[in-house]
C-alpha cells in the first residue's frame, strides 16, 4: 500500500557515507576509485546510511561493505544475489548496492547472476572486474582473456571470457552499463541512476589489479576502453548487445536502459493480499477445511 | 437410504477389534490414492481414529502404489503391523502385498484384475468385488468405483451409513445434485453387496469408540507443520523442490500471501538458504523446506548463520539416502548431518517432531528458538510423518506462545548500555512449547524505520557531541576498538562518530546480543562470516575468536534450558527403557502396550530437541534403567552415537535401515529378550 511519506531533505555529504574502518586494499588498487564513487553516488542520492544495505560475496572487492557507514551483508563466496534478494523481499523499501568481483560474480556465482537478471531484482549491482582473483592472489577468474598466464593456468588460461555484459542483457537485466575505476565522476553518475533503475542494474567496472594483473592495467583499459558513441541508443536492444559484444575496444557507458519491466519486488508484493488475516484467522480456515 | 443389519452386540462380535488395518494396493493413478482417502475420511466421520500410510513410485506416471489406512477405537501411533484386510485392484496389488497380510487376513481384489494367486493361501480368506462391473454396467458411472470400494467397506467394517451420507453430500455438493445423488447411490450399491455376500461381516466390525474426540482434524505431517510454521510467525519461505518437503513450500505458497507473507521458488537449495539469511537480516522470521540433498547444499549457509548469529529455519524431511537414495522411503539418516555439518564449530539447534501433531507445535520451537537465540535451527522430520495422515485433535491457537528476537534499541547504545546491562532474560521464555497468552498480530510493517521508537539521526547526532556521547565514546578509545589483529580503525573517522557506539555482538551473561534491524538508525553493522569482534569488525587474534567461540556457545548452554519437554509415556519404575527420536517414537510406544498386555513394563522416551542434548531430560533415565534400547531407521545408531558422546553406557541398538519404517514387534522382541535376561 502507498503511504505519502514525509522526505526530510538532509545535506549530506560523502563523509556520512564512510565508515572508520580503514580499506585494507594495496596502494594502487582500482577499488579505492570505485569507492570514490560510490561514495559521491550516495551523497548525490542523499539517503540516510540507515536505510542503505550493501551487499556483497567474498574477494578483496567484496570488502567494500565494511568501508561503509550503511547496514552491510559480507556473505559467502558467490551468494550476493540469493542474500540481496532476500533482503529485497525482507524489506523492499531498503536501498540495496551489491558489490563484488569478477571470480565471486561470474564464477561461482554466474549461476545467481543469471536469475538475479530473469527476475530484474530492484538493485544496483557493481562487478569491480580485474579480470583475476586477487585474494587468493593471483589466479585466472572467467573474464580473464585467453592465453592469460597464472600458477593456475600455466600455459595460458584457454576458457572463452564470459562477457558480463552479454550475459546481463541476455538474462533479462533492464539497465547494463560499463566503467572504468580510473573515470570515477562517470561511474558515480551511473551508479547513481542504476540505484534510481527500477530493476535489476548491472556495472562492470574495470578495476585493474597492480598487485597480480600485470596485463589488464590501468594503461590497457585508458587504451582499451573508450566511451560509447553519441549515436548510441542504449533502448535498443540488439543494438545494445552488439556494443556489449565489441572487445576492440571495450565500450564505456549506460549501453542498455528499460525503466518499463516491472521488478522483482512489484511481482511478488503483487501476490500479498490486500486485505490481510491474522495467522489464527488464517489456521482456522484451515482447520475447517481438514475437517 | 441404505437399510442396514443392526449393530452387532457383543456376543455377535467373534473378535471384538479395537483397529483394523486395510491396505490399498493398485497402479498409480487408478484410484489407490483417492480411495484411500475417501475412506480415511469416512471412517474420521463415523467416529474411528485413522491414521495412512502411503508408498509412492519414484516414477510421475504408473508403478506401483499403497494406500494403508488404520482405523480404531483407540489412538493410533503407528500404521500397524500385520494387515487385517488387502484391497488389490490390480496384480501387483497381490504381488506386492500379500505376504503382509496376517494369518486370518481378508484379500478383496476387483474381480478379473487379479488372476495369479501364487502365495500359499493358508487361513487367508478371498472374495473377488466386482467394482469395474458394478460401477460400470450397473451404475453407468465407471469413476464411482472408487465410491462403490468404499461402500462395500463401510458395510464390511460396520459404519454409521448416515454421517457418511453427509460427507457425500459436503464433498459433491458443488458438482450438482445429480453427482451427489449417483456418488450416494455408488456407496449404497457397494454396501449392499457386502450385505448380501458377506453374512459374518460382524468379525470385520470395529468397536465404537467409547469416547469420541472432539474437534477432529484429518491433516498430513508436512501439512500440520506448515500450519505450525503460520501460527510460528513465519513470514517468509523460500525453497526449491524436493522429494517430500515440497509440499510445505507448495502449502505455504498458498497461505502466506493471506497473512502478508512471500513465498519464493529459488533456483538451487543453496539460493535458498541465501534469501533466508537476507530476509532474516531484515528481522523477518524465514525458513526453508527440504530434504536431505538439499541440506547438504545448504551446509556452507548454515555456517554463516552461526558465525553471523542470524535467524533461520531449515526443514529437513529426511528421506532414505546417502546421495540421491530412494526419495519416497523412510530413513533416519541425516541426524549426524543436522548436528555435526559444517566446517568448524557452527552453532545449531536441531529438533525432532515425534508425531503429525507434534509437527505444529516444534516448527514453533523452531521459530521461537532460532529467533531468541540467533541461530539456524533444524527441524527433523521424515518421510513416514511427512506422507502420514492422521485424525488428531485441532490445536489450540490459545497455546500458541511467540517469542520474538531481542532487538537492539538505539536508546540503549546512547545510554551507554551496549547489552552488557541488558536482562540476558529479556524476551527470552523458560517455555518455549505450547503453553501462555494469546497471540500477537502478524502483519508485516514493512517501513524501513523498523518502527523502534527513541533516537532519529539528528538526536544521535546531537548526543555524539554531547558530553554523554563523549564519555560513551571513551568506550570506542584506541585501545578498544584496535584490538586484536585484523581491519584497523580510523581513529580520526572514529572520534567523530556516535553510531559505533552500537555492538552488535556485545558480550552477554547468556551469549545473546541485541539485534538491529536495518531501517534502525544507530545500528549499522556489516554482517560477515569472518571471525569478528562485538562491533562486528573483522579479527583474526587469539583473544577474539577465543571470546566468540565462547559466546555462541554459551548461546546454546542457554537454549537447551529452554528444551521442549521430552515424549514420555510408559511406567517410570520400569528397568527396561526405549529412548528414541523422531517418528520412531510412535512405534515404541506401540511396542511399550504390547508389552504391558504382556505384562513386562517399560519406559519410553524420546526427546524433541536432539541437540544441544537436553542432559538434564536425560540423565535420570540413562543412569537408572538396567537396559537402554535405542531403535532408529539408520545403520550406524546415529542417536546412540551421539548419545555416547556425552554417556558412558552401552545401549541396546535396533537399527533398521531398509527403506521402511521400523515395525513395533522388532522393538517388541528386544524388549521381551531384555526381559528374559533379568
Amino acid at each position: 500500500m502507498e503511504t505519502i511519506q514525509q522526505v526530510k531533505i538532509v545535506e549530506r555529504t560523502t563523509e556520512d557515507y564512510k565508515s572508520d574502518t580503514k580499506p585494507t586494499w594495496c596502494p594502487g588498487c582500482g577499488d579505492f576509485g570505485v569507492l570514490n564513487a560510490v561514495y559521491s553516488s550516495l551523497q548525490m542520492k542523499g539517503k540516510d546510511p540507515k536505510d542503505i544495505v550493501a551487499v556483497s560475496g567474498i574477494g578483496c572487492s567484496s570488502r567494500l561493505p565494511f568501508f561503509m557507514s550503511s547496514y552491510g551483508f559480507h556473505s559467502v563466496h558467490g551468494r550476493a544475489m540469493p542474500v540481496s534478494t532476500g533482503i529485497k523481499v525482507g524489506n523492499p523499501n531498503l536501498e540495496l548496492v551489491a558489490f563484488g568481483g569478477d571470480g565471486d560474480g561470474f564464477a561461482i556465482g554466474a549461476g545467481h547472476f543469471v536469475h538475479a537478471a530473469r527476475r530484474n531484482l530492484n538493485i544496483c549491482y557493481v562487478i569491480m572486474d580485474n579480470n583475476i582473483y586477487g585474494l587468493t592472489k593471483g589466479q585466472a577468474s572467467p573474464t580473464s582473456d585467453v592465453g592469460f598466464v597464472t600458477k593456475t593456468t600455466p600455459r595460458g588460461s584457454q576458457d572463452v571470457p564470459l562477457n558480463p555484459l552479454m550475459l546481463a542483457l541476455s538474462m533479462g537485466a533492464t539497465y547494463v552499463a560499463r566503467a572504468f575505476s580510473g573515470k570515477p565522476k562517470e561511474l558515480a553518475d551511473m551508479i547513481l541512476k542504476g540505484m534510481e533503475h527500477p530493476g535489476f542494474a548491472v556495472i562492470d567496472v574495470f578495476s585493474p589489479c597492480p598487485t597480480f594483473n600485470k596485463v589488464n592495467t590501468f594503461k590497457y583499459y585508458r587504451d582499451e576502453a573508450i566511451d560509447l558513441p553519441s549515436d548510441h541508443d542504449n533502448t535498443n536492444y540488439f543494438q545494445a548487445l552488439e556494443r556489449a559484444a565489441n572487445h576492440d575496444p571495450y565500450y564505456l557507458g549506460v549501453i542498455y536502459e528499460n525503466k518499463d519491466k516491472p521488478s522483482f519486488e512489484d511481482h511478488v508484493f503483487a501476490k500479498v493480499a490486500t486485505e490481510l488475516q491474522t495467522p489464527e484467522q488464517v489456521l482456522t480456515d484451515l482447520f475447517k477445511k481438514f475437517s | 437410504m441404505v437399510a442396514i443389519a443392526e449393530r452387532p452386540t457383543e456376543e455377535q462380535t467373534l473378535e471384538s477389534r479395537h483397529s483394523i488395518i486395510i491396505r490399498f494396493g493398485g497402479e498409480s493413478g487408478e484410484g489407490v490414492k483417492s480411495t484411500g482417502e475417501l475412506l480415511t475420511q469416512v471412517a474420521a466421520r463415523a467416529g474411528f481414529e485413522v491414521l495412512t500410510f502411503q508408498t509412492y513410485p519414484a516414477e510421475i506416471k504408473g508403478g506401483h502404489s499403497i494406500y494403508q489406512v488404520r482405523l480404531s477405537s483407540e489412538q493410533l501411533y503407528t500404521e500397524g503391523d500385520r494387515l487385517d484386510v488387502l484391497l488389490a485392484f490390480n496384480q501387483e496389488g497381490y504381488d506386492k502385498s500379500y505376504e503382509e497380510l496376517s494369518a486370518d487376513g481378508l484379500l478383496l481384489f476387483d474381480e478379473g484384475n487379479v488372476t495369479d494367486f501364487h502365495y500359499p493361501q493358508q487361513g487367508k480368506r478371498h472374495v473377488a468385488l466386482p467394482l469395474t462391473r458394478l460401477a460400470k454396467e450397473e451404475l453407468k458411472f465407471e469413476l464411482g468405483k472408487n465410491v462403490v470400494g468404499v461402500g462395500m467397506l463401510s458395510g464390511l467394517f460396520g459404519f454409521d451409513v448416515e454421517p457418511i451420507n453427509r460427507l457425500i453430500t459436503e464433498k459433491f455438493t458443488r458438482k450438482g445434485e445429480d453427482v451427489v445423488a449417483k456418488n450416494k447411490k455408488a456407496f449404497e450399491v457397494g454396501y449392499r453387496y457386502i450385505e448380501e455376500i458377506f453374512p459374518d461381516r460382524v468379525n470385520y466390525h470395529i468397536q465404537t469408540p467409547t469416547t469420541q474426540r472432539a474437534d477432529t482434524i484429518i491433516v498430513g505431517g508436512n501439512q500440520n507443520l506448515s500450519m505450525g510454521a503460520l501460527a510460528g510467525r513465519c513470514t517468509h519461505i523460500f525453497g526449491y523442490p524436493i522429494t517430500p518437503a515440497s509440499d510445505i513450500l507448495e502449502f505455504l505458497a498458498a497461505e502466506l500471501p493471506k497473512v502478508g507473507g512471500v513465498a519464493i521458488q529459488a533456483e538451487d537449495e543453496i539460493a535458498s538458504m541465501g534469501m533466508v539469511l537476507g530476509a532474516s537480516y531484515t528481522g523477518r522470521r524465514a525458513m526453508t523446506c527440504t530434504s536431505g540433498p538439499g541440506l547438504s547444499l545448504m551446509v556452507e549457509m548454515l555456517g554463516l548463520s552461526g558465525m553471523a548469529e542470524l535467524p533461520a529455519v531449515i526443514v529437513n524431511v529426511q528421506r532414505a539416502g546417502p546421495s540421491t537414495g530412494m526419495p519416497t522411503k523412510h530413513e533416519q539418516g541425516d541426524l549426524n548431518m543436522a548436528v555435526y555439518a559444517g566446517h568448524g564449530e557452527v552453532p545449531r539447534i536441531v529438533l525432532a517432531p515425534v508425531s503429525v501433531d507434534d509437527c505444529f507445535w516444534r516448527a514453533i520451537d523452531a521459530f521461537n528458538l532460532a529467533e531468541a537465540y540467533q541461530v539456524p535451527v533444524i527441524l527433523l522430520s521424515d518421510t513416514v510423518l511427512a506422507v502420514r495422515t492422521e485424525s488428531i485433535t485441532r490445536p489450540d491457537l490459545s497455546k500458541i506462545k511467540i517469542v520474538p528476537r531481542l532487538t537492539f534499541d538505539p536508546q540503549d547504545s546512547l545510554n551507554g548500555k551496549n547489552g552488557e546491562t541488558l536482562n540476558p532474560n529479556q524476551n527470552a521464555n523458560t517455555d518455549v512449547s505450547a503453553t501462555g497468552n494469546a497471540s500477537e498480530s502478524g502483519s508485516i510493517d514493512n517501513s524501513a524505520t523498523g518502527g523502534t521508537p527513541g533516537a532519529t539521526p539528528e538526536v544521535i547526532a546531537n548526543i555524539a557531541g554531547s558530553e554523554l556521547g563523549q564519555a560513551a565514546n571513551m568506550q570506542n578509545d584506541a585501545k578498544k576498538v584496535n584490538d586484536g589483529e585484523g581491519d584497523e580503525v580510523d581513529l580520526e573517522i572514529a572520534a567523530r562518530r556516535g553510531y559505533e557506539l552500537y555492538q552488535r555482538y556485545a558480550i552477554t551473561e547468556n551469549g545473546v546480543s541485541p539485534m538491529s534491524i536495518p531501517g534502525q538508525a544507530g545500528g549499522q553493522y556489516t554482517s560477515t562470516g569472518l571471525e569478528h569482534n562485538e562491533f562486528s569488525r573483522p579479527r583474526y587474534d587469539v583473544a577474539s575468536h577465543t571470546k566468540m567461540t565462547d559466546k555462541r556457545a554459551r548461546k546454546l548452554a542457554a537454549a537447551v534450558k529452554e528444551a521442549p519437554a521430552p515424549y514420555r509415556v510408559g511406567d517410570p519404575t520400569a528397568e527396561i527403557g526405549v529412548l528414541t527420536w523422531g517418528s520412531t517414537a510412535g512405534v515404541a510406544h506401540e511396542a511399550m502396550d504390547m508389552a504391558a498386555k504382556l505384562g513386562i513394563k517399560v519406559d519410553v522416551i524420546a526427546p524433541r530437541m536432539i541437540w544441544p542434548i537436553p542432559t538434564a531430560q536425560l540423565d535420570d533415565f540413562i543412569a537408572s534403567k538396567r537396559v537402554v534400547i535405542i531403535p532408529e531407521c539408520n545403520y550406524a545408531g546415529q542417536f546412540a552415537n551421539l548419545l555416547n558422546t556425552h554417556y558412558r553406557r552401552d545401549f541396546v541398538r535396533i537399527n533398521v535401515y531398509g527403506g521402511a519404517p521400523i515395525r513395533s514387534s522388532e522393538i517388541l522382541a528386544e524388549i521381551q529378550k531384555a526381559n528374559d535376561q533379568h
